[in-house]
């Protein structure tokens, strides 16, 4: 028997806006636990919510990015529950009228192009975080109203490797916006995932089961391959899929149990009535819509198109807006745009591995690495030489000063050149003959001899000119 | 002293000519405190030490002649927070609650030079219509101590009526400033929703509910309410209106002259006291005699408000009161064995048994498969509300009416039956519903106890109101009437 497998994605999106989503108190991490918190983080009694409108914009921000619809008459709802990191014992968040809906992304797996509808993004807070001693547990409401925005797919995502490309796009797209850093290991992408198989052919969805401790991408994939199979194997031997929890374990790469459910949790939404609601008005987006920066899949076109970047090369420097940036900087300043596309990929992204850093957080430059590359281009330095530039420039060093001080400026001028090279043929009689002969080996001695003369300084290439034109004499 | 003799432009000119130093007047404002509150139980908490230290630095630099509310000793209710001051909302819960930030009116207040005297006593979290719902003690009614001062601002009521103070803030979210100034014959307004600032009042339903001043005269309420409206940044639901100087507008040239007033049939209808009846439409005459026409009109849907009324304002609570969970402050239960045990123990322990009718009427009615039958259900109602006033309005400067159908009723009456005690507020809730200013101003007597007009204005219109108070006020005298220390039976 033939399955169907349909994954939904709820994606939590961490904005980085400098204060929290209802209140003044700064989003900061690392700081003393309560340190960015005040009376109404505290859901202190008779506080009031007020709403920062950057939330709102970041949110209409990310809705254009994914192509969904704004909605012009949003509000705010309610969500009930009680917890310790709940200070209210509600959440304010978008239930009935969310900022956006019906978006799309498009995804590429195994070179098939696809669309995967969003349903629906709202914007909303985050809770605190409880942290369980022996005999005690610690709130911690730092994080309490830091502000998200939920994106919620629509069931048309059919496997595994889909989930993983959807994830891929969506946290490159918003990650352009700039509205959020996107990090799973940071915490500011969160996902939760639902997956349900039905026999081909059937209607109905099968039951879903949600899958838990999900903390890369990777192991969305693999908790999701696992799941399909676990699945289909209850289905084949004639069991039930029971609505349920299950906790991804790293260590097996296998899903675990973690309960079930019975039924659904009642949250008893209703209409927050602290906050007005929120006309978004057509103006406003278009003028949002007029600032925001290129999305990756524009970028990669005008990079192929003008700039004569393969495919692949312009979907590697798109990866993040960072690397996409730095790259137009880069080839703004002067820098031949294949070799800015080669050294990204290659130098860089081996050296920012190395640092485990972010370009933004290392002291290279757009302007070093474009005048780096442009001493290579005419002439001054060697490829080779370049690698002693490169590191310089990693450590903020300007790299025409460099090569100045370190006198690594390559020796191209003929007249300097030719008496070297008259030299070291007098001094080797056997290798003109040996040339004569039709050894060609005797060239690459002759250049070794003449290279080890200047230091490697030599240019190559008008050495090899010159050397040919006085052995042809 | 008691205050009956003056008004706060009399206070305030005494003040300004050093005819009585503030700490004087904060002294005597005390002693009459003592002398009275062990029997009326107005207050929960005194703020003398704070209250004479605050009249001593304003007699060393003198009382600002152009603020007419320096040195002036005015009572808040106790679910508007005070900073250091304890605050209860008289609940249990917050037994020993001391705020760490004012609300909003509070820090204008006291930017402006007020004396707070106090906080007074209210029915529990404001759910109630006789104070009795307090978790502390019971006020008794300024003018017969055997029965209720109303609700839930009664301590406030009482505590102008008896004349402890010359002016306290209420809150009123269905007829909470309204009712009880009707039971002690004083002027008690709740502004249009959105005209004054909620941050710093203890949520009870937050689409419903708004501060508002009682005093004992139309102008001193004026004065009052231009002190503490307008636009607050803490408050997204306040308006940007500009506020007017209400007071301004009061004097001898001020008439209700061509005014149209609409007198709703379903006000005068089954339910209410032939007494209150009689004392509105004697009001009514007064106005056909001032010069301004009375028509009846009709509020068909108003019938449906107490019913809207509880479903909202009880969804609202049952939302607003979850953040008492026992966690961060106020009352924690001793028995608790985990997490759960923490909120059902110390919520269980904490809120008294209104409060808890209210939380499980509203959490019920929020619940899915209810929520459309109730809550929405209840929401369409409030629109159909709004729509009567609006079509009224229209053509009318503003609605007359009774406050309550009846005067206040004795202590232990209704308290064990909440349905009698509900229908007290069907012709204040509409008002809160629309979001309309309401007023209630002396009208009358039955039976020698108080009996409120109601007036309801458009809008942010307050203005109108209190030209239409005032002009009422100025040709009757029932305002001057004042009840003996100790309540006259």
């Amino acid at each position: 028997m033939n399955f169907k497998t349909t994954i939904g994605l709820e994606v939590h999106v961490e904005l980085k806006t400098n204060s929290k989503i209802f209140s003044p108190s700064p989003v900061e991490y690392g700081d003393d636990p309560n340190a960015n918190t005040n009376v109404i983080d505290w859901g202190y009694p008779g506080v009031l919510p007020t709403t920062n409108k950057g939330v709102v914009k970041s949110g209409i921000m990310a809705a254009l990015a994914l192509h969904a619809q704004v909605e012009p008459h949003t509000h705010f709802d309610r969500k009930n529950y009680f917890y310790p990191d709940n200070p209210k014992a509600y959440q304010i968040t978008q239930s009935d009228k969310p900022i956006a809906h019906d978006g799309w992304i498009e995804i590429e797996v195994d070179g098939e192009k696809k669309r995967v509808g969003i349903a629906e993004m709202h914007i909303e807070e985050d809770a605190g975080k409880n942290t369980h001693a022996r005999d005690f547990s610690y709130v911690d409401l730092n994080r309490q109203g830091t502000p998200l925005i939920e994106i919620v797919s629509k069931p048309e995502i059919a496997s595994p490797d889909e989930a993983y490309a959807y994830l891929e796009a969506l946290r490159q797209r918003i990650q352009f916006t700039g509205i959020s850093d996107v990090k799973m290991e940071e915490g500011s992408m969160r996902v939760d995932v639902n997956i349900s198989i039905r026999p081909e052919g059937q209607k109905e969805y099968g039951t879903k089961t949600e899958l838990k401790n999900l903390n890369s991408f990777n192991y969305v994939r693999k908790g999701l391959a696992f799941e399909e199979q676990r699945q289909q194997r209850v289905l084949m031997s004639g069991g039930q899929i029971q609505q349920e929890t299950r906790r991804f374990d790293e260590n097996t790469g296998e899903t675990i149990l973690m309960r079930v459910k019975e039924g659904s949790d009642d949250y008893r939404y209703f209409p927050e009535p602290d906050l007005p609601a929120i006309n978004i008005s057509d103006d406003w987006v278009n003028e949002i819509g007029s600032e925001m920066p290129e999305m990756p899949g524009s970028r990669r076109a005008r990079y192929v198109k003008e700039l004569g970047l393969t495919d692949y090369d312009a979907m590697v420097v798109t990866q993040t807006k960072e690397m996409a940036d730095f790259f137009d900087e880069t080839v703004k300043l002067g820098a031949d745009p294949k070799s800015a596309s080669n050294y990204l990929q290659g130098d860089v992204n081996a050296f920012l591995n190395e640092q485990h850093a972010d370009l933004q957080d290392t002291k290279l430059t757009p302007a070093n690495l474009a005048g780096m590359i442009n001493l290579i281009t005419d002439g001054t330095i060697s490829t080779k030489m370049a690698k002693k530039v490169f590191k310089a420039i990693t450590q903020g060093k300007e790299p025409k000063t460099f090569v100045e001080e370190k006198g690594l400026i390559q020796l191209s001028d003929p007249a300097k050149l030719q008496p070297i090279i008259d030299g070291v043929l007098a001094d080797n009689q056997q290798s003109i003959d040996d040339f004569n002969n039709g050894k060609d080996r005797a060239v690459g001695y002759l250049v070794g001899q003449i290279m080890k003369q200047t230091h490697g300084k030599a240019n190559p290439k008008v050495v090899n000119q010159l050397l040919m034109a006085s052995l042809k004499k | 002293m008691n205050y009956f003799e003056k008004d706060l432009t009399t206070l305030h000119d005494d003040l300004v000519a050093k005819r009585i130093s503030v700490t004087d007047l904060v002294k005597a404002t005390f002693d009459n405190i003592s002398a009275t509150d062990p029997e009326l139980n107005a207050f929960l908490t005194l703020n003398q030490d704070a209250a004479l230290k605050k009249a001593a630095e304003m007699d060393e630099k003198g009382v600002d002649a152009d603020n007419i509310l320096a040195g002036i000793p005015l009572a808040i209710k106790d679910n508007i927070v005070t900073n250091g001051l304890t605050t209860t909302a008289a609940s249990k819960m917050l037994e020993n609650f001391v705020p760490v930030y004012d609300a909003t009116v509070v820090k204008q207040l006291n930017e402006q030079g007020v004396i707070n005297v106090g906080k007074t006593n209210m029915d529990e979290f404001a759910m109630g219509g006789s104070t009795e719902n307090s978790a502390f003690k019971t006020t008794k009614n300024a003018w017969d101590y055997t029965r209720v001062p109303g609700g839930s601002s009664g301590g406030s009521a009482a505590a102008v009526a008896s004349g402890e103070v010359i002016a306290a803030l209420g809150s009123d979210t269905g007829g909470s400033i309204r009712q009880p100034s009707s039971f002690n014959g004083i002027v008690g307004m709740k502004p249009t929703y959105g005209r004054i600032s909620r941050w710093g009042l203890i949520a009870f339903a937050s689409s419903l509910d708004e501060i508002g001043p009682m005093t004992r005269t139309v102008k001193d309420n004026a004065i009052l309410l231009s002190a503490v409206a307008g636009h607050d940044d803490h408050d997204m639901t306040t308006s940007t209106k500009e506020v007017p100087d209400f007071a301004a507008e009061l004097n001898d040239q001020t008439s209700v002259k061509g005014m149209k007033i609409g007198l709703p049939k379903e006000y005068l209808g089954e339910g209410v006291d032939q007494d209150v009846k009689d004392a509105i439409l004697a009001a009514a005459d007064k106005y056909r005699e001032l010069g301004a026409t009375v028509d009846e009109v009709s509020l068909p849907h108003n019938k449906y408000g107490v019913a809207a009324y509880y479903i909202i304002a009880s969804s609202e609570a049952s939302s607003n009161l979850q953040r008492f969970d026992g966690i961060r402050y106020g009352h924690r239960s001793k028995d608790v064995k985990n997490l759960e045990d923490v909120y059902v123990n110390s919520r269980t322990e904490g809120f008294g048994d209104e409060v808890k009718r209210r939380i499980m009427l509203g959490t019920f009615s929020l619940s899915a498969g209810f929520y459309d039958a109730y809550f929405k259900k209840a929401a369409q109602v409030r629109t159909l509300i709004i729509n009567d006033f609006q079509a009224v309005l229209k053509d009318h400067d503003f609605i007359m009416g009774p406050v309550a159908p009846t005067p206040a009723f004795k202590i232990g009456d209704e308290i064990s039956d909440p349905m009698t005690m509900y229908m007290n507020d069907v012709l204040t809730i509409p008002v809160n519903l629309a979001g309309l200013p309401g007023m209630s101003i002396p009208a009358g007597f039955a039976k020698g106890m108080p009996v409120g007009m109601q007036l309801i204005g458009r809008p942010f219109d307050e203005s109108t109101l209190y030209k239409a108070g005032y002009v009422f006020e100025q040709a009757t005298d029932f305002h001057k009437q004042t009840p003996k220390q100790g309540g006259n039976n």
